[in-house]
């Protein structure tokens, strides 16, 4: 017990960089979605009980253009299915736990805590998952009602250089792992270069264009890498 | 309050929390066959340099903009700081960056 909240308090640490990024993000989608006609509780209610950012941007630019419910839904669902990719992956990490907890802080898997969480060193406790989660999902609710609320955002010049915050934090917890591990290096580069081709040939949607970049460089190179294992028979497997 | 708008973010929550929650419930973790359990512990830095790239050079559509901000969050990521640290020195590169152009 005394374990798992002191855990907690590490997560919660770790999940600061997570709620400053939100931050932003939360007070302008607050904003968005007074201007598209949501009331304050529907706003706080979305981000309470969808809390994935772009598909709940995304919604409000279906709302305006008068889609209709059923294709919101499958648009989210499209859109939020690579967390599906993020949660077995993470699964492989966490400590065992009943079934019941690991479906509870599964409600807060998002890109940034799944990020978070994954390059923590060693195994992931359900205290640090819900330490991580508790902050950004706070950050994520409170602030949209922020945006609606006050129905302004940060000055200009602000607002603009905080939208660099989220890619900033991933680029801080993939870079520990680069220097230890030309492996994440690989990985990470040969992700990127997908990614950067598919958005710019525009052939899949942003959702897709990353599920389908992360699998491709995450087979890949673990293909390379057992049959180069293989080929040196007994020789060391390229450091993790 | 909308019934339908009320509808529409039920529906929103369940076909997010479903996709996050199912690997957690069907899999125990470890039982899977070893290439496939080597390939689902890639995934997060793969998922990162696709997270990263190429969003960080388009969010604005000054191109330097993004290059900026990446650039500082590399270094100070490289010379060892602290998540927090590069978040915000990379902000503040950019309010700098902005202030002047």
């Amino acid at each position: 017990m005394e374990r798992q909240s002191s855990d907690f308090k590490r997560g919660v640490q770790a999940g600061i960089s997570i709620a400053i990024g939100y931050f932003p993000i939360a007070l302008t989608f607050g904003l968005l979605a007074k201007t598209t006609g949501l009331s304050i509780i529907e706003t706080v209610m979305m981000s309470m009980i969808v809390f994935a950012g772009a598909s709940q941007y995304i919604s409000l630019t279906l709302l305006t253009l008068g889609t209709g419910t059923f294709e919101i839904i499958l648009t989210t669902f499209i859109v939020n299915i690579r967390h599906f990719l993020m949660s077995a992956s993470l699964n492989e990490k966490v400590e065992e736990d009943r079934p019941l907890f690991k479906a509870l802080y599964a409600f807060g898997i998002t890109d940034e805590t799944f990020s978070v969480a994954a390059t923590k060193e060693g195994t992931v406790s359900t205290g640090y998952i819900f330490g991580v989660c508790s902050v950004s999902y706070a950050s994520w609710v409170v602030n949209s009602g922020i945006g609606h609320l006050v129905g302004a955002s940060l000055p200009e010049t602000l607002q603009e250089s905080m939208t660099v915050a989220l890619y900033a934090m991933f680029v801080g917890l993939l870079v520990p792992s680069m220097k230890k591990s030309t492996k994440a290096i690989y990985l990470a580069g040969v992700a990127a270069v997908f990614n950067t081709i598919f958005t710019f040939a525009e052939l899949l949607s942003t959702g897709w264009a990353i599920v389908l970049a992360t699998i491709l460089s995450a087979l890949i190179i673990e293909a390379v890498e057992s049959f180069k294992t293989r080929k040196a028979k007994g020789g060391k497997p390229l450091e993790d | 309050m909308k019934t339908e708008i009320i509808w529409m973010i039920i529906g929103m929550g369940a076909v997010t929390y479903i996709p996050r929650m199912l690997p957690f419930v069907l899999f125990r973790g470890k039982e899977l066959p070893i290439f496939l359990q080597g390939v689902l512990k890639n995934v997060p830095f793969a998922t990162l340099g696709a997270l990263i790239f190429p969003g960080i050079l388009l969010i604005q559509e000054d191109i330097w903009y993004g290059i900026l901000g990446a650039g500082a969050a590399f270094l100070t990521a490289y010379l060892g700081a602290n998540v927090i640290v590069v978040v915000l020195s990379s902000i503040a590169v950019l309010t700098l960056y902005s202030y002047f152009v």
